[in-house]
């Protein structure tokens, strides 16, 4: 490659890195410092009084309680939500996928909806549905016999209600991708199979199953992701209680962050999270490339 | 079988996967960013005039070695924003008013308060037709946070409700105007018309930042028939007296009934009874826990006995299903809560029982005189940022006016603030609202710094611990002031900075809030 080219080839990504360095490296670097000091409400003020502290906020973070109440609520919601939410996305995909299904543009969009539509309506509308005395999913529960639960009150039931309304209000994102997974597996391979005897299950097994093999590895790794950063969901509806059984690392420092203000603190939180999903995303990808091999 | 054609594209999904999950990683870091994001904003507001004087005149004495290059890069950062958001503000318009121009002032109130003060603003637009009053509504559970933008934005309003617990924290941000100044000049106003306890919450280190709008505290709410079982006509005044009632109670009820309910998951009960037995709750200018100092140790004794001699029930506030409902079937019979619970009681105890219930201020451990309560409620201030003080003040000063402050109370029934208000028969009408007058007269606030909040949260947790068992009170309360002494560790940095500099020859810019 001549000079000329490699200047060309300079000025055409430099915007984009520069915008990059500038929105991600420089805030994730600083982000990174800050959880070394003792950045809080005075030093907002002040902010000569901004003190390095090393790993101080690490030592009491892990000492901290409620840290390990929030890590333990995360990956709950993680191991739990995540498969769950796969599996639902890919039902989901399956069905307007079939060939003899009808209104299929219609089901696409209506599954889509909900990761469109705000989480703050959503969250209202819910509420309703978790009503313990007036809530639909009460009243549906009643006709069998199931007695009423508290579903946002109780803090046995307030994270599996969570889990239930972020399944429904993500899967269908992931049911595109499923979608347009599916969509690349070439008919001639359902043909062939039928043509071999295969039954539906078998042709799922052999056909459909390892052709969305590298659509699952993405779906399971962004899923993943996604659902470590657990926030908006138990945010607007159960501000983290009953007993603290919806806090998460995320919604954690938020509070340590913006309610008392310990910024340092906050930001150890987020490093410390960042670790985690990294750690999650590498053990998924092992795991992934067992299977494969 | 061979593989479907889709995977021919691996080495495209591979480096896909791998952006994604570089970016989403980076996403998570990026949210602490936005701390540091706003923390440069709030800087730059905070010491628009500090961080010039700063640039100017180099410090001689810094400790850590990063502050230096920390208020290196954050200067000049500061200033570009300054710049620009300066940019913005000016063309905001908000020059003060000339002659003939109406001047707009911009006043927050939350809830139901936000709801029905306009109709109040309204008179005083019509007394002060050069002012214009734009009331806006903001819901409680966004108010904390709408201000602390507000004030990172540089878009405080002119005039603001805040609950007098938060006043500490807004003034460590120095968004808040010192109001003496325009109290000594207002004939007929001064802290002799509030309640003390009150009005020292918006006292924070010997100056005024905001004037009381309505009050609150916590008292008890008891059935009178219950006690009157058990002999007694009237609540008892000391603890001691008390606590043979709670326990007479106890008897009569049996096995399935208590005394009293004191919720395990609030923190208020144990800390208003180790303000009764006289603890400062923090001490060496609330630098340091003094919860396992005597005087908090002795009330937190009484709090805990009643759980061990079975008087209250070790539970939370989301066990019992309906407060009410058990006051009514007398699984407790009493109740230490705030005035909103009086409309509460009427609307939800059933009629045969209304006759059966009333309030009291609470008893202390010498008599009722030390039967202190917690001071709450709600306060009016202005910000550093209006360019109409002069104006604000005279909103304020209208609201708290005694007339207007039965009137405000008549709308939302919440207890005025002025004393002078509280001889008004409208207001005390109602016989289970006499009992806040003597309560209000006896209260006590809680320590004005802005870690108090956070403090009062591990109350509970620590003493919840020691309810169920967990752990003896002495260790809980042990491990409470070790907690509380690691919250305070840069408070008591602060004040020893402080300190040497006063002694040095360098005159202090900022004092402790």
């Amino acid at each position: 490659m001549s000079r000329s080219q490699t200047k060309a080839g300079w000025v055409f990504i430099g915007p984009a890195s520069a915008l990059i360095g500038l929105f991600f490296f420089v805030p994730v670097v600083a982000g990174l410092l800050l959880s070394f000091t003792d950045f809080d409400i005075y030093g907002i003020a002040a902010p000569e009084t901004v003190r390095w502290i090393g790993l101080r906020n690490y030592v009491q973070l892990v000492q901290n309680p409620l840290f390990w109440t929030a890590l333990k609520n995360t990956l709950v919601f993680v191991l739990a939500g995540g498969p769950l939410s796969v599996a639902v996305s890919l039902g989901a995909a399956l069905l307007p996928n079939a060939p003899q299904a009808r209104l299929r543009g219609l089901f696409r969009t209506v599954y889509f909806t909900p990761v469109v539509t705000t989480i703050v309506a959503v969250a209202l509308v819910w509420r309703y549905l978790y009503h313990p005395r007036y809530g639909l999913l009460n009243h549906a529960l009643g006709l069998v016999g199931i007695g009423p639960i508290d579903w946002l009150g109780d803090p046995n039931w307030a994270m599996p209600a969570i889990i239930l309304l972020a399944i429904w209000k993500n899967f269908g994102y992931n049911m595109l991708i499923f979608l347009a997974g599916l969509q690349s597996i070439p008919e001639e391979l359902y043909e062939a199979a039928r043509l071999d005897g295969a039954g539906a299950l078998q042709r799922f097994r052999h056909v459909t199953a390892p052709g969305l093999r590298s659509t699952f590895v993405f779906i399971a790794i962004i899923t993943m992701l996604g659902y470590f950063q657990l926030f908006a969901e138990p945010y607007v509806m159960t501000q983290g209680g009953p007993l603290r059984a919806t806090t998460s690392l995320v919604l954690l420092m938020y509070e340590e962050g913006f309610r008392w203000w310990r910024l340092g603190m906050a930001s150890a939180v987020a490093v410390l999270l960042l670790l985690i999903m990294s750690v999650g995303t590498m053990i998924q990808l092992r795991l992934q490339r067992g299977r494969a091999r | 079988m061979t593989r479907p054609a889709i995977v021919v594209a691996p080495r495209t999904i591979r480096a896909s996967r791998a952006i994604l999950t570089a970016s989403q990683t980076i996403l998570a870091a990026s949210r602490a960013i936005l701390a540091a994001s706003h923390a440069i904003l709030a800087a730059s507001w905070a010491n628009r005039a500090r961080t010039l004087a700063f640039l100017a005149t180099p410090r001689p004495v810094i400790e850590a070695p990063w502050t230096v290059s920390a208020a290196r890069w954050m200067i000049p950062a500061a200033l570009v924003v300054l710049s620009l958001l300066g940019g913005c503000a000016g063309e905001g318009g908000r020059s003060p008013g000339t002659a003939g121009e109406r001047v707009k002032l911009r006043f927050w109130a939350m809830g139901r308060e936000g709801e029905v003060v306009t109709e109040l603003v309204r008179d005083f637009e019509r007394e002060h037709p050069t002012i214009q009053v734009d009331v806006q509504q903001i819901p409680w559970s966004a108010a904390h946070e709408k201000l602390l933008t507000a004030i990172v934005g540089g878009s405080t309003p002119d005039v603001s409700q805040l609950g007098n617990t938060w006043i500490s924290e807004f003034v460590a941000l120095e968004a808040l105007r010192p109001l003496d100044p325009l109290l000594e000049r207002t004939p007929g106003l001064s802290d002799t018309s509030y309640f003390s306890g009150v009005w020292d919450t918006n006292v924070i280190e010997g100056e005024l930042y905001g004037l009381p709008w309505y009050v609150d505290t916590r008292l008890l709410f008891y059935r009178t028939d219950i006690l009157a079982q058990t002999g007694r006509d009237r609540l008892p005044g000391t603890w001691e007296e008390w606590r043979a009632a709670l326990r007479d109670i106890k008897t009569l009820g049996g096995e399935s009934k208590y005394a009293i309910f004191l919720p395990t998951n609030e923190p208020t009960e144990a800390v208003i009874f180790g303000l009764q037995a006289g603890s400062p709750l923090l001490r060496d200018h609330d630098t340091a826990g003094a919860f396992s100092a005597p005087e908090f140790r002795r009330g937190y004794d009484f709090f805990h006995g009643l759980f061990r001699e079975g008087l209250a029930p070790p539970v939370r506030n989301t066990q019992i299903a309906n407060v009410y409902q058990e006051l009514a079937r007398g699984t407790f019979a009493m109740y230490i809560t705030g005035p909103w619970n009086i409309g509460e009681f009427r609307r939800r105890l059933p009629a045969e029982l209304q006759d059966d219930w009333a309030t009291a201020p609470l008893p202390g451990p010498e008599g009722p005189a030390t039967g202190v309560s917690l001071a709450g409620g709600s306060s009016l201030v202005i910000f550093h940022r209006s360019p109409h003080p002069q104006e604000a003040w005279k909103l304020i000063e209208y609201l708290s006016r005694p007339e207007v402050q039965v009137r405000f109370f008549a709308l939302t029934g919440d207890l005025p603030a002025r004393r002078e208000a509280w001889s008004d028969s409208s207001v005390i009408a109602d016989p289970a609202i006499l009992a806040f007058r003597e309560q209000l007269a006896r209260t006590v606030a809680t320590p004005k710094i802005p870690e108090w909040e956070l403090i009062f949260k591990r109350v509970q947790d620590w003493s919840e611990a020691a309810i169920h068992g967990a752990m003896s009170p002495d260790s809980a309360l042990a491990g409470l002031d070790r907690e509380v002494d690691r919250l305070l560790e840069k408070r008591r940095w602060l004040r020893s900075r402080q300190a040497s500099a006063e002694n040095g020859t360098a005159t202090t810019r900022e004092s402790l809030p």
